[in-house]
């Protein structure tokens, strides 16, 4: 893995705000005192006339955000994802999405993967809160150029954008000719025995499980799930008739996330077991995020082992 | 202001209020007393003050109004129906199945309304939202917000306060409807929103405290509002419940709709009133 190279989905934030603002001038950027570590600072540096810091204030930054909005520009606005889906989560509800309200919510710093700074600012819960505002979509890419290229999608998308980027340098999956469309998964690997969904920083874990699978004989399909809402059902159905076992891997609480997206669409219209990988029911803590994701049993080895769990559930 | 002037403001003021009581009493429910507090300052807004057109309630260089007090609602459904927005007949339907008058201001489907609004303390960041995009694409338009008494408890609006201040937004003027009254009782029995003039000048407004159902007040204080290179607070003192007698000042009346004597007696009321301005 020595060759791999490595780079935080919000490093790919930074870099896709910075060509959006080359690129269309009808956009401002807010943030709430944490441009340093969201990498709006990129922005900032280029357009700092078109850059607003609310301060340390998400509800007041979001409900500014539909403001904005609401006068037909668009506008991003960043913070960590405990705050931007947490603290303001009634403003994004009753502020962006009850109108339905072209805002872009880039929220960083999400999942345990934060690190040191332990369960306060470790986001376990925001896809579920997001998941649940009629007409969000959810966006959680799973490296810096799907990341880069997502950005673009949700600036031209039309209503209400949640998308989730991590803290943690994590593996390029993509190549840089990678093109992205809302709400569609992308097959990584071929396979029948077994289907992997995995979103964020999962995803190159999976396609880990996907070597150490093959290695005892099973073939498994590695499903990426950028866009967590709307789901791309017609994939995951797919995968459901043709492999007959699913588990879902995410850097998010087993309630309310990929994982239950995934079971909610299946059980209503062809079960199959769905076998969640995720944060189960608990907090986050302090610690280096690598060793976190070991503790909290988030790699390859550990898809790999629920993946054989599904097999074995498969009738 | 000129007496022919200020009559058709009262008069159109009343109507408004006649608007408020029509739904409350048909929705059998919403909120009168907070409504008919409100009902000339958002009168003043729309027939004198904003540049706006009816017949083009979407028009990019209007100026706009957040309706932050959003429960307040039926004052701001018969303001616009009462300006020609929509028919007046449209306010029976207020908080009805498949009516597009929300228990609280909607702007997908209602004409004239700007922004969405009701859980409180969240209108003023709407309204701040759309002053800042005014200055940052270089638009004119203005923009007004008006807000509870015993809104002011959120810590939002103050959030809301000191970015205004922050960023110079001189075309921002708020309106806090100071009838003294909240849900729980009287605003100082419940916590302690005052002085919130004194507040606002220390998050750095120019503020201004008037009888908020005076219309030459009013058009003074939007004159130097206007004039002010700061955003703008007025402190409308007005009384709950306004123009129907056993309304006034009654905490009762916050969020209760008038039964079927009631209604009569208030229709009464506001008729004597008509009849008066005549």
């Amino acid at each position: 893995m020595a060759d791999v190279i490595k780079k935080a989905t919000r490093d790919g934030y930074g870099a896709g705000l910075l060509k959006l603002g080359q690129k269309y001038k009808d956009f401002v950027v807010l943030d709430a005192d944490l441009a340093e570590a969201t990498k709006t600072i990129v922005f900032k540096k280029a357009f700092p006339e078109r850059f607003y810091d609310c301060g340390i204030a998400e509800q007041n930054m979001v409900s500014i955000a539909a403001g904005i909005a609401a006068t037909g520009k668009k506008v991003f606005c960043s913070s960590f994802a405990m705050f931007a889906a947490g603290r303001a989560f009634e403003q994004v509800r009753n502020a962006v999405c009850y109108p339905h309200l072209n805002v872009v919510i880039a929220a960083t710093h999400a999942g345990i993967s934060v690190g040191e700074d332990g369960a306060t600012h470790q986001c376990c819960e925001d896809i579920a809160l997001m998941r649940s505002l009629p007409g969000m979509t959810i966006i959680n890419p799973a490296d810096a150029v799907e990341a880069e290229k997502a950005l673009e999608a949700a600036y031209m998308h039309d209503g209400p954008v949640y998308m989730r980027f991590g803290r943690l340098a994590v593996p390029i999956v993509f190549d840089d000719d990678y093109s992205f469309e809302i709400g569609k998964g992308v097959e990584l690997k071929e396979g029948n025995d077994v289907t992997v969904i995995a979103t964020g920083l999962m995803v190159a874990e999976a396609l880990i499980a996907y070597d150490i699978l093959k290695e005892q004989g099973i073939n498994a399909r590695i499903i990426n799930m950028a866009t967590i809402k709307p789901l791309d059902t017609e994939i995951v159905l797919k995968a459901a008739k043709e492999t007959g076992a699913i588990v879902t891997a995410e850097e998010h609480s087993v309630i309310g996330g990929l994982g239950s997206a995934v079971s909610e669409y299946l059980s209503e219209i062809y079960p199959v077991p769905v076998v969640k990988l995720g944060v189960y029911d608990r907090f986050g803590q302090s610690g280096a995020a690598n060793d976190l994701l070991d503790l909290y049993g988030l790699r390859g080895k550990d898809i790999a082992e629920k993946a054989k769990a599904a097999l074995a559930l498969k009738k | 202001m000129d007496a022919v002037t200020k009559k058709e403001l009262q008069r159109a003021a009343n109507d408004v209020r006649i608007g408020i009581i029509e739904g409350v009493h048909s929705a059998k429910a919403g909120h009168p007393g907070g409504s008919l507090s409100c009902a000339d300052i958002l009168t003043y807004l729309y027939f004198k003050e904003m540049n706006i057109d009816p017949k083009d309630p979407k028009k990019s260089d209007r100026d706009r109004l957040v309706l932050s007090k959003g429960h307040a609602a039926p004052a701001l459904y018969s303001v616009l129906a009462n300006r020609g927005y929509f028919d007046v007949k449209e306010l029976n339907t207020l908080r009805k199945i498949d009516s597009r008058l929300q228990g609280h201001p909607d702007m997908k489907h209602i004409p004239g309304v700007d922004m969405s609004s009701g859980s409180l303390g969240q209108g003023i960041s709407a309204a701040v939202g759309m002053a800042l995009s005014a200055k940052h694409f270089g638009d004119n338009y203005r923009v007004f917000t008006i807000l509870g008494d015993g809104e002011c408890e959120e810590g939002q609006v103050w959030e809301a306060a000191m970015f205004a201040a922050n960023k110079g937004l001189s075309n921002l003027t708020a309106f806090v409807d100071f009838n003294n009254l909240q849900i729980d009782g009287t605003c100082d029995e419940v916590n302690s929103p005052s002085p919130i003039d004194k507040k606002f000048e220390a998050f750095g407004w120019d503020v201004l405290v008037i009888d908020g159902h005076d219309f030459d007040a009013i058009e003074d204080a939007l004159d130097k509002a206007k004039a002010s290179d700061k955003p703008f607070c007025i402190i409308a003192k007005t009384v709950k419940g306004k123009g129907v007698s056993y309304m006034e000042n009654n905490v009762g009346w916050h969020g209760k709709a008038p039964g079927d004597e009631e209604y009569e007696i208030a229709i009464k009321d506001l008729a004597a009133i008509a009849e008066s301005l005549k």
